[in-house]
Formats: structure tokens, sequence, C-alpha cells
């Protein structure tokens, strides 16, 4: 150290100019590569994240004894509204889901009983599903809840990716980091790896069916996999995606539930 | 000769009092321990079959590999006809479907909406086919705080602490919020029909028991069951179990369907394995304790007779007797201190045995946040072992102090007699 400060105060002294270049340069590059991955992730969140949205999706469980093919209708606000409601399987259809904030209200119609979830149980399996009620319902902006670098370049499933590692800003997060492969064009992540705050993976997600819808890339399948959990992953798949939609206000109230 | 020792030692109580107390004492030890451990052991080993691992168990082999997380979607499917074919190839055995699970309780309020919530684990068992047995495996009469048990498939047991928690009276409706054999929610509404307290707190911090039938049709499990339990008509018998688990698994040996039934038995769960060992040890570890401990303490009372002893030893060889009359009278004597002390101590023991076998003591004060299935109240268990476990090892010792105390008698010198005497 002693020898390079002696080497750059030499330079300095010797050749201001081409010292002064050289530290303007060094620190240009060092704000545009962080700039490009702040860059990158808001990028991600334009095509992922909306102000509302209204979605059809199905989910095929697929586990050691066969899959189970699940069908619901979400309507979602920000990431503190969202309410769903399942239309298949028979056994299933009628129920709903609504959550305000950080609730969650889940309403039967067999025991025609709602009953309210919060807390870690918000991370639980949804549906016996690699999905956490969270995840189903949540849209919240990836840049309000980790710092990013690019970790590298690199090709998966035939696309140029960013390889961007996300580190958690806030508390309230499930994952505490993510690395996460961004389509180079299309800013849309193709594969994502979770790991808990001790490094441990957790769940890893695949994108699939990148579709343009309007102004933004969308991935329309994901195949989610919770590596804690049996079971060879859950495909969830959106056939029908409207976003910046009105929403009667009603649909966000527990009222709704028993409707 | 026996009535003329017999004579000799009620007359000279000094020679036979001791050995005569310490041996029934001993005795009377060895029968009382004995007896309390067994009916510990076998108590709690009798206990965890009941409530979790059965004598043996048969399950899908996926089931096997994952068991402690309870995974309801690798349960055996048509476990109905499987329970028929159990009770009818393994004569005397009785086979039940138990459903294990976890779930949250949600108590409404007036509205329907939650009220409060827990946690909890719950068990599915036959609770209402007549002659059921399940419901003294499981102590519930006993175990009963408040209340009574299901009458009806749509009601349940909470535990006491969970009910008092969570402000939960009988009668209450309240919600089970689980997890179907597919995955998918389940929501049942049960009925507070009582409350119960097990003895151990990480049961009674919450827990569930409805009926097996109830169990099934929330979970969406009819015809299955993610654990059969197999209980023989007396006590865990290791021989038995074995043959049995290796006669069914036979039938599978070729099979590569990973949803086949698979038998364990109780020692390959819950490391009851080392309890059951240390429980068929137990007899032997006794007779090794009190023969050791015991030959000790009677070769050193023998030593001291011998001592003791010496003028009329003496006097016994001056007169004309035989070194070995004199050893073998020695020997015959210890075998009457033996007989009488076994004898006495053996039946004091049984007699303190029975007792706490029939009273027990009560322990659960003593491990008020036990996480392990313990019997509450501590019972001795009278065994036929306990007839001999103290007798035998009780005749043997006092003879055998006997026998090493007395070799003192072929070192006198007769020469030296008159001397050793003072005559």
């Amino acid at each position: 150290m002693k020898l390079k400060n002696h080497g750059l105060s030499n330079l300095l002294i010797k050749r201001p100019i081409i010292a002064i270049t050289l530290i303007v340069l060094i620190l240009q590059c060092g704000f545009i590569f962080g700039q490009s991955a702040d860059d990158i992730l808001s990028k991600v969140d334009l095509n992922l994240s909306s102000n509302n949205r209204v979605f059809e999706s199905t989910m095929n469980i697929i586990g050691r004894r066969g899959s189970r093919f699940i069908k619901s209708k979400t309507y979602a606000e920000g990431y503190k509204k969202s309410f769903t409601e399942y239309l298949y399987p028979p056994g299933d259809k009628g129920t709903k889901m609504l959550k305000l904030e950080d609730h969650l209200w889940i309403y039967s119609p067999s025991t025609d009983r709602t009953i309210q979830i919060s807390g870690h149980l918000l991370r639980q399996s949804l549906m016996g599903s690699d999905l956490s009620y969270e995840e189903m319902m949540e849209d919240r902006k990836l840049t309000e809840m980790y710092k990013v670098n690019i970790e590298k370049k690199e090709e998966i499933f035939g696309r140029r990716c960013y390889v961007l590692y996300l580190e958690a800003k806030v508390e309230d997060v499930a994952y505490f980091t993510q690395r996460m492969w961004v389509d180079v064009e299309r800013f849309v992540p193709l594969k994502q790896e979770l790991y808990s705050k001790s490094g441990k993976l957790l769940k890893w997600m695949k994108s699939e069916k990148i579709q343009k819808t309007g102004e933004r890339w969308f991935p329309m399948k994901v195949i989610y996999k919770d590596v804690m959990k049996e079971g060879d992953g859950t495909e969830f798949e959106i056939t029908d995606i409207k976003f910046n939609q009105y929403i009667t206000p009603s649909i966000f109230s527990k009222a709704s539930l028993k409707k | 000769m026996i009535r003329f020792l017999i004579k000799g030692l009620l007359k000279d109580r000094s020679r036979s009092l001791i050995p005569l107390i310490v041996t029934s004492f001993g005795v009377m030890i060895t029968v009382v321990l004995h007896s309390w451990l067994t009916g510990i052991m076998s108590e709690s080993l009798e206990l965890n079959a009941n409530i979790t691992t059965g004598h043996m168990k048969v399950m899908t082999k996926a089931y096997s590999e994952v068991m402690d997380l309870s995974p309801l979607n690798l349960s055996i499917i048509g476990a109905d006809s499987l329970v028929k074919g159990l009770k009818k190839s393994y004569a005397g055995t009785d086979w039940v479907k138990r459903i294990r699970f976890g779930g949250l309780v949600d108590v409404p309020d007036e509205k329907g909406e939650t009220k409060a919530q827990g946690p909890v684990v719950g068990w599915s068992l036959d609770l209402l086919t007549k002659g059921t047995k399940e419901i003294e495996r499981f102590n519930l009469k006993k175990s009963l705080i408040s209340g009574s048990l299901p009458k009806k498939t749509d009601e349940g047991l909470l535990t006491d602490v969970f009910a008092k928690r969570y402000n939960i009276g009988i009668g209450d409706t309240f919600l089970l919020f689980s997890n179907t054999f597919e995955g998918s929610m389940s929501f049942t509404n049960f009925t507070v029909a009582g409350t119960i307290r097990f003895g151990s707190e990480a049961i009674d911090r919450g827990a569930l028991i409805i009926d097996i039938k109830a169990a099934e049709k929330s979970f969406n499990m009819e015809d299955s069951a993610p654990e059969i339990l197999g209980f023989l008509e007396h006590q865990y018998d290791d021989e038995k179990v074995n043959l049995i688990s290796e006669d069914f698994n036979s039938l599978y040996r070729n099979n590569d369907d990973e949803f086949r039934p698979y038998m364990i038995r109780m020692r390959d769960q819950n490391d009851m394995g080392s309890i059951i060992d240390y429980s068929q040890a137990i007899g032997t570890l006794m007779v090794a304790i009190f023969v050791g401990a015991m030959s000790v303490v009677l070769w050193n009372a023998g030593l001291l007779g011998g001592l003791r002893r010496y003028s009329e030893f003496g006097i016994r060889l001056a007169m004309g007797e035989e070194k070995i009359a004199i050893y073998k009278s020695l020997i015959y004597e210890a075998i009457l201190i033996g007989l009488i002390g076994s004898i006495t101590g053996t039946i004091s023991g049984l007699g303190i045995s029975y007792y706490l076998q029939e009273k027990g003591i009560d322990i659960s004060n003593l491990m008020p946040n036990s996480s392990i299935l313990m019997p509450q109240i501590a019972r001795a268990n009278i065994t036929i072992a306990a007839l001999y476990i103290g007798f035998i090892p009780g005749l043997v010792s006092t003879v055998l102090g006997a026998v090493i105390s007395g070799i003192g008698i072929f070192k006198r010198k007769t020469s030296m007699l008159f001397k050793e005497l003072e005559v």
C-alpha cells in the first residue's frame, strides 16, 4: 500500500493531468457499473411490477404421487393489496384469499369461516405448492428490497444474461440474498436462486414463455422449486394478464370474501 | 443335623442375626429395585408404544424415510384391507390406523372471524367404534380434565393448557386449518367435547384428539393412513415383533415400489432400541450388582463371624472334630441363613413392590417441563423374575461368603490350639 501511495503521489507530482484523468476514469467506471446494476434491477421491476394487475393462473404441483392442478384468478394493487379466488379443483373452488398489508384472510366456503393468518405463516407453502402465500400474492419491487451487484455475464437457456447478486437492504424479506440471471435484452429474470441469511439455497425459479405484453416483457410461466420440499416443483402459469386495470376498491375488503 | 444347626442359630443369635438381616435386606432391595425399574421401563415403553410407535408400525417405504415429518401424501392407500389382512395373518395382534397431523386451531368471534389461533399437533384415532382399545391406549379417561370423550365425529379433545390459553370451553366450536392428503387446504369445524392433560409439557402445550373418521374426511384420506400401528396382546416382546416384521417385509422383498407397505419395529423408532435393550438388561444388572455387593458384605460378615468364633472352632478342633466337618457345618449354617434371609427378603420385597404397583408414586411434579413421554405415576411391575431375582443371589452370596471366610479353618494347627486357647 505504501509503495502504491508513493507511486500515485509521484505520478500526481510528475504527471498531474494523467493522474487526475486516471482517477476520474476509475471513479466514473465504478459509478457507471453501480448505476448499471441498479438500472438493470429497475428495468426488471418495470417489467414485472405494476400499479395493479388482474390475472388468471394455473398451478401444476408435481409431487411424488403425481401432479395436482389448481386454477385461480387474482386481483392485485401494488404489493399490499391482493385478492385471489380459487376456481379449480372442485374441492378448492370458492376458497378466497385476501391479503392486506401483512395479514391474510382465507375464506372457506365448506365451513363458511374466514380465518386470518399472518407473520411467518405467510411464508408457508400455498396449497402444497412450492410457492408461499407471499410469493403468490405479493408484487413488491426488487429495488425496494435489495441492493444489487453485477457478478458477471453468462449465457443460459440460449440467452445472454447479467448475473446479479442481490442482498436484502430491508428486514422483512423472505430470502436474504438472491442470484438472478437477467436477460440482457429483455430485462426479465430467466433464473433465480434464493438463499437464506446463512447462505443456504432455499428455492430456485426458472422463467419460461417470455412474452411481450404492451410495453413490457413478462414471464408467463415460472417453475418454482422449494429445495426443502419433496416433489419436482410447481409450474405456475399465467393464462391471462391485464396490467393497470381499474379494480373496484370493494374487492379488497373482507366483505368480498363471502360474496 | 439341620435341627441341631437351627437350634444353634436360634440360641446364639449373634451368630445368625446380622447375616440374616443383611441377606434379607439385600434381597428385599433387589426385588423392589427390580420391580420398580421394570415397572418404569415397561410403562414408559408401553406409553410410547400406545401413543407414538406401536409395538410395530406399517407405513409406505417412502414414508418410513421421512416419517418424522409425517407427510400425509406418502400414506398407504388401501389401508382398510391391509388392516384386515394383518389382523388375519397375525393372530392375537391388534392393528389400528392412525393419522398424526399438524394444524392451526382457529377460534371464531361472533362474526365467524378469527378471535384466537394457535398451532396444534393432532392425533386421530378410533374413538367411536364399540370396544375400541384406543381410548385406553391414550389413557383418555384418566387424562380428562373437563367435559367428556367425543361421542360424534365432529367433536374433539383439546389439551387443557391450550383451551385455557385461548379461552375455549366445552361446547365451543373451533376450526381446524390443516392440509389434505394432496396438499390442499383443509378446513373443518369441531366442537370441544372435553379437555385433557397428558403430563408432557411438549404435548400439553397444544394437542388435539379427533376421531379417525373425522380426520379421514377432513384430509381426504378415506381408506388411507400414513401409519398402521400394531400391538401385541400383552407387553412388548422383541422376539415376537421381530418374527412378525421379518415375515411381513419378506412378502414385499422383490417389490421396488416406493409406496409398498413396510413394517418397522418399535426398537427402530425414536431411539427406543436402547431403552428396550436397557429394560431387558435390568435383571442381569441387578443380579450382578447384588452378588458383587452382597458377597463383599457377607464375606466380611463371615470373616468377622469367623474371628469371633475363633475360640469356638479351636475348642471344636481340640475336641477332635474334623476341620472339614466344621467347614461343612459353617456352610450348612450359611445355607440356612441364606434360605431364611432370602425368603423373608423376597416376601417383604414383593410386599413393597405390590404396594408400589398398586399405588405408584406421582412423579409429574418432578418433570414439569418434560419433552419426552413419561408416565405421570411411576409404578412397580411384579414379574416372575421378582421371585428369584433376589432369592438366588441372596442364597449364593451368603454361601459364597461362608465358603471364602471358612477357608481359615484349614489354616489352624492342632499343635498351636492349646497355646491359642490359653489353656
